[in-house]
């Protein structure tokens, strides 16, 4: 297993800490006047879905975790629970409405994702960095409009809900970046 | 796609912020030209080092053939000026301040580049005192503050840890970082109580300093007194400082140390330490030596981080939105 010193600390790396698999969420390097660097940490854990803090002193390592990532696609929401299918194996996997999180506003049929196994079982998805949705239902804006710091909210074809520009209609494809979960741009009308 | 396409030739700071930045140097400029002090310049590259058991120089080769480019001399890149600024002093200079770059390595975060900008001056003559209202003024000025506050580091680990610094024991302050809720690393060591007051200052004290005006912490413990003279108050302290805004560390500052026996046992001690951590150690002759055998006048010396300083002043919360290119963009 690769170990991973505190010089290639970062958010997003997955680690293990007590035989648990977390990710770093957050990580501040600290060096007070004269004095030794601290590697401030916040940990999720990937299972429990818990955060921890953590600090660690220079030189320090820390074990990679056990996951694994793989390229799946969105199939179908089955009341909480949102099913996917990896698209090498076709193997189908399930995962809670509480290990989506956010993310299920993206969710459409199809939609490319990739997902985290650990001892192959999902724990996590996470979507492309851009997602293209349907709008189904939204205010009309003011005839000729094209400003686009003004916005209005707008309900799209998975059921979530983006502050659009005032020239977004019914029907319109937006495109959504998914870190900021903030509007890019009309791809059709 | 290569990885420049990735990350792109943009700066990561804005226009606003740059124009800033240079209107604060310029208003630093004028602040030491009004009070008459000389703008040098000294080399980035030297053949010694400042000698500090947490600051890691970076070296470069110095090669006489581009055919073997790694053999040659090597040399230091500065992780300030310090060394090269005294001698200035030891052969006359009275006030003198440079604006340059600073090398740091293992240095990187939000408030951390390995390349970054530092403001140096030494002034003649100054106690701590006076050497800390000069810096507040700075400050002042610069930040916009009306003055700033001074607390000692006694007083401040006190106030916001619970604990008396200069004479507490390890477990004492272990006590203080488990009441207070710390994330305590699994590895601290049970014979070094300037680690653990690292850990208290960082997490405790540090956050809550210069919040409503910038504030300067001083006199600290004397194992912690780098270059800065001992006081032999009981305890005995260093008089050393350090300024902050919004919780961040933006200047160091020494009642500079004039006894080059002291500071050659002070390296010694430092090199040790060093290598007890797994570290190179660090040349312990050098030319700053000489120069202080010769005679260093009595003096203050600070450094600032000006990038940091642009940083509070912009309102922004890492260096890459005050610097153009920082280090994974260089």
């Amino acid at each position: 297993m690769a170990t991973y010193k505190t010089s290639e600390f970062k958010k997003g790396l997955k680690v293990q800490i007590d035989g648990e698999p977390y990710a770093m969420t957050e990580m501040n390097f600290r060096k007070p006047g004269k004095g030794a660097a601290l590697y401030e940490c916040k940990l999720r854990n990937l299972v429990r879905n818990t955060m921890i803090s953590k600090t660690f002193r220079g030189g320090e390592t820390l074990e990679s975790a056990d996951v694994e990532e793989i390229d799946a696609q969105y199939l179908y929401r089955q009341a909480d629970t949102f099913v996917f299918m990896d698209n090498k194996t076709y193997e189908q996997y399930e995962l809670t409405a509480e290990q989506v999180e956010d993310n299920w506003k993206y969710l459409k049929e199809g939609l490319p994702c990739s997902m985290l196994l650990y001892n192959n079982n999902p724990i996590a998805m996470s979507p492309p960095n851009h997602v293209e949705l349907l709008v189904t239902e939204c205010e009309p804006g003011a005839k000729g409009d094209t400003a686009t710091n003004v916005t209005k909210p707008a309900k799209v074809e998975t059921g979530g809900e983006f502050a659009v520009p005032i020239f977004i209609k019914q029907g319109n494809v937006i495109k959504i970046d998914t870190r900021t979960g903030g509007y890019i741009e009309r791809v059709s009308n | 796609m290569s990885d420049f396409a990735q990350t792109g030739f943009h700066p990561t700071a804005s226009w606003e912020n740059l124009r800033l930045r240079a209107g604060l140097l310029h208003r630093l400029r004028g602040f030491f030209a009004r009070h008459d002090f000389l703008e040098v310049e000294t080399p980035l590259l030297s053949a010694d080092t400042v000698i500090d058991r947490h600051l890691d120089p970076l070296s470069v080769t110095l090669f006489d053939d581009p055919r073997s480019p790694a053999a040659g001399r090597s040399m230091w890149l500065q992780t300030s000026p310090e060394f090269a600024m005294k001698r200035l002093l030891a052969a006359g200079a009275d006030r003198i301040y440079q604006v340059t770059r600073a090398f740091r390595g293992a240095e990187c975060g939000q408030h951390h580049n390995p390349e970054f900008t530092i403001v140096e001056w030494y002034r003649v003559g100054d106690s701590m005192a006076t050497g800390m209202a000069l810096l507040g003024e700075l400050a002042g000025e610069l930040l916009d503050a009306d003055g700033v506050s001074l607390v000692s580091y006694g007083e401040a680990i006190q106030r916001h840890a619970g604990v008396e610094p200069h004479s507490a024991t390890v477990k004492e302050l272990a006590a203080a970082a488990k009441s207070h809720g710390v994330a305590i690393p699994a590895d601290m060591p049970s014979d070094d109580r300037d680690q653990w007051l690292n850990l208290l200052l960082a997490a405790l004290v540090e956050p809550k300093l210069g919040i409503e005006r910038p504030e300067i912490l001083y006199d600290y413990p004397a194992s912690q007194a780098a270059l800065a003279q001992v006081r032999n108050d009981t305890p005995p302290v260093a008089e050393r400082f350090e300024l902050y805004a919004n919780g961040i560390e933006l200047a160091n500052g020494y009642h500079e140390l004039l006894d080059a026996s002291v500071l050659r046992e002070r390296n010694r001690q430092v090199n040790s330490q060093r290598q007890a951590e797994g570290k190179y150690a660090l040349p312990e002759e050098s030319r700053l030596l000489a120069a202080m055998e010769h005679g260093l006048p009595n003096c203050v010396g600070v450094a600032l981080g000006f990038d940091r300083l642009v940083m509070i002043a912009a309102g922004a919360s890492s260096l890459g939105e005050v610097m153009a290119f920082p280090i994974d963009r260089a």
